[in-house]
C-alpha cells in the first residue's frame, strides 16, 4: 500500500521533536470521521520502536467537526493535565506546530489494551479485572474532577440547565413527538440541580473510550468532549444502559454497581456525589443517546450520509425509550 | 388489490439473500452495512406483522387518555404537549400505562434482542 501524502511531513516534524526517533514506519489509519483522523505508526532509531499515535485534522476540514468539539491542542493540553493528575493515559510526547504543514493534531503513546466492550465484558483474559473495574473508575474520574480547571480556561463551561436547555433545542427541532422524551425533560427539569461544583469532566466516560487490559484500565482515551460541568455528568454516563452491552443487571458499564463507583470516587478525594446524583445523569444520558440517535438519522434524511446504518440508528431510539420506560416507571414484577 | 407475494414476502425474500448470498461473498465495511441492511429489512418485516396492531392499540389508547380523536400523529403531538405544559404530570398512572405499552410494541418491531426490552420488568416473565 502507497504512504499517505503527509507521511515525510510527519517524519520530519517527529525526527524533529522526539529525540531517538529517526524514521517513522507502518503508518496506517485507524478510525475517525471525514473531519478526524487517528493514525497508527512506529517511530524507529536509538529508541528501538516506539508506538505511536497521530490525531488530526486535516488543514480544511476542521470546521466539520462536531460542535461541542474542543480543538485538538485543547486536548492535548487536557491529557498532559490528567496525566499530571494521575489518571491513566497515552503521553503526548508532541503537538504539531503550523509550521509542521500537517494541520491541528497531536502524537500521543499507542497504549496497547482493549477497547470493545463485548470482549472486556465476556472474555476470559478479564475476568479478574472486571469486578474491579468500576471501583477504579470511581477513583480515575475522582482525579480527572481534580484537576485544576483554571488551567484549561478555554474549555466551554456547561451547567446542568445549558446542557438542558441545549438538548431541548436539538430535540425541538426535529419536530417529531417522543412522548417517553417529553416526561424524561420533564422529570429532569424537575430535578436539575442548581448549583452544583462545576469541574473539568471527560464527558464521554464509556467504552470505546476506555482502553483496558487483563490488569485493569490503562489509558481514558478520546477528550474530545471534555468540558466543565457537573461532574456527576461522567458518573451517570457510564451507567447509561446502552454501555452495558447486555450484562443489564452490572449498571456501571456492565461491569460493576454503583455503590463501588461512589467508594472508588470518595477513596479518591472526590466529594459530595451519590446514588441520587448518578442517577440524574444516567436518566439524562439515556435521554442524550436517544436523541443523539435521531440526530444521526437527520444526517441520512438531510442527505448528507445517505449511508444505510445512518437511516436504520433512527429506529434505535426506542432503545432508549424503553430504558427511559424502566427508569421513569421502574414497576416490580409480580 | 396485489399479487402475490405478499410485501411481508418480499422483504424476507431480500433479507434472505442477503444473509445467505451476499453477505458470504463481502468484506469489511461492505459487509458490515450488508448485515445492517438485513437488520433494517427484518424491522419492516416485523412493522407489516406487528405495526397495525400496536398502532391501533396506541391509537384507542391515546383517545382515552387525551378524551378527544385526532390522527395518531395529531394526538402524539397533543400528548407531547400536555406533558410539556404540565397537563398531565409525569407520575400519572394512566400516562405511565400508556407510555410503558407503547415502548413495549415499538421496541418489539425496533430491536427485540435489546437487553432494555428483554429484561425490562414490564414483561411478563419468562
Amino acid at each position: 500500500m502507497s504512504q499517505p501524502d503527509f507521511a515525510p511531513a510527519l517524519e520530519r516534524a517527529i525526527t524533529r521533536a522526539i529525540a531517538g526517533i529517526a524514521a517513522i514506519t507502518d503508518l496506517k489509519r485507524l478510525s475517525g470521521g471525514a473531519s478526524q483522523e487517528t493514525w497508527s505508526f512506529d517511530g524507529t532509531g536509538a529508541n528501538g520502536r516506539t508506538p505511536l499515535i497521530l490525531r488530526r485534522a486535516p488543514y480544511g476540514k476542521t470546521v466539520q467537526r462536531s460542535a461541542t468539539a474542543v480543538p485538538l491542542a485543547t486536548e492535548a493540553k487536557v491529557i498532559r493535565l490528567a496525566e499530571k493528575a494521575g489518571v491513566p493515559v497515552p503521553p503526548v510526547p508532541y503537538v504539531l506546530k503550523d509550521t509542521d504543514d500537517l494541520g491541528p493534531g497531536y502524537i500521543m503513546g499507542r497504549v496497547e489494551g482493549e477497547t470493545i466492550a463485548r470482549k472486556i465484558l465476556r472474555d476470559a483474559e478479564f475476568a479478574e479485572a472486571r469486578p474491579r473495574l468500576a471501583r477504579q473508575c470511581g477513583r480515575i474520574l475522582a482525579n480527572i474532577h481534580a484537576i485544576d480547571k483554571a488551567e484549561v480556561s478555554d474549555l466551554t463551561v456547561v451547567p446542568p440547565r445549558a446542557q438542558f436547555d441545549q438538548y431541548r433545542t436539538i430535540y425541538d427541532t426535529y419536530d417529531y413527538p417522543h412522548p417517553v422524551f417529553e416526561v424524561a425533560f420533564k422529570w429532569l427539569e424537575q430535578r436539575l440541580p442548581a448549583t452544583p461544583e462545576l469541574t473539568l469532566v471527560h464527558g464521554d466516560f464509556r467504552h470505546g473510550n476506555l482502553m483496558i487490559g487483563p490488569d485493569g484500565v490503562r489509558a481514558v482515551l478520546d477528550w474530545e468532549l471534555t468540558h466543565i460541568g457537573d461532574p456527576a455528568e461522567d458518573l451517570g454516563w457510564i451507567c447509561v444502559n446502552s454501555w452495558r452491552f447486555g450484562e443489564t443487571h452490572k449498571v456501571v458499564g456492565g461491569f460493576g454497581d454503583v455503590d463501588d463507583l461512589l467508594a472508588g470516587y470518595a477513596e479518591a478525594g472526590g466529594k459530595n456525589m451519590t446514588a441520587e446524583r448518578v442517577k440524574f445523569w444516567e436518566m439524562f444520558g439515556t435521554l442524550k443517546w436517544g436523541i443523539m440517535c435521531m440526530t444521526m438519522y437527520q444526517a441520512f434524511a438531510g442527505g448528507s450520509d445517505r449511508s444505510v446504518e445512518r437511516a436504520a440508528i433512527g429506529r434505535r431510539s426506542s432503545e432508549t425509550e424503553i430504558d427511559l420506560v424502566n427508569l421513569l416507571y421502574p414497576k416490580v414484577r409480580p | 388489490m396485489m399479487d402475490q407475494p405478499s410485501s411481508l414476502e418480499l422483504v424476507t425474500a431480500v433479507r434472505e439473500f442477503i444473509e445467505k448470498h451476499a453477505m458470504p461473498e463481502l468484506q469489511g465495511r461492505t459487509a458490515f452495512h450488508a448485515r445492517v441492511a438485513a437488520n433494517a429489512l427484518a424491522i419492516v418485516a416485523r412493522e407489516l406483522e406487528q405495526g397495525p396492531n400496536a398502532n391501533a392499540e396506541e391509537h384507542a389508547r391515546l383517545k382515552r387518555l387525551l378524551g378527544r380523536d385526532g390522527s395518531l400523529d395529531e394526538l402524539n403531538r397533543e400528548l407531547c404537549r400536555r406533558i410539556r405544559t404540565n397537563g398531565l404530570q409525569v407520575d400519572d398512572p394512566a400516562l405511565g400505562d400508556h407510555l410503558t405499552q407503547t415502548t413495549l410494541a415499538k421496541v418489539a418491531i425496533d430491536q427485540p434482542n435489546y437487553s432494555g426490552f428483554q429484561h425490562s420488568p414490564h414483561r411478563p416473565p419468562k
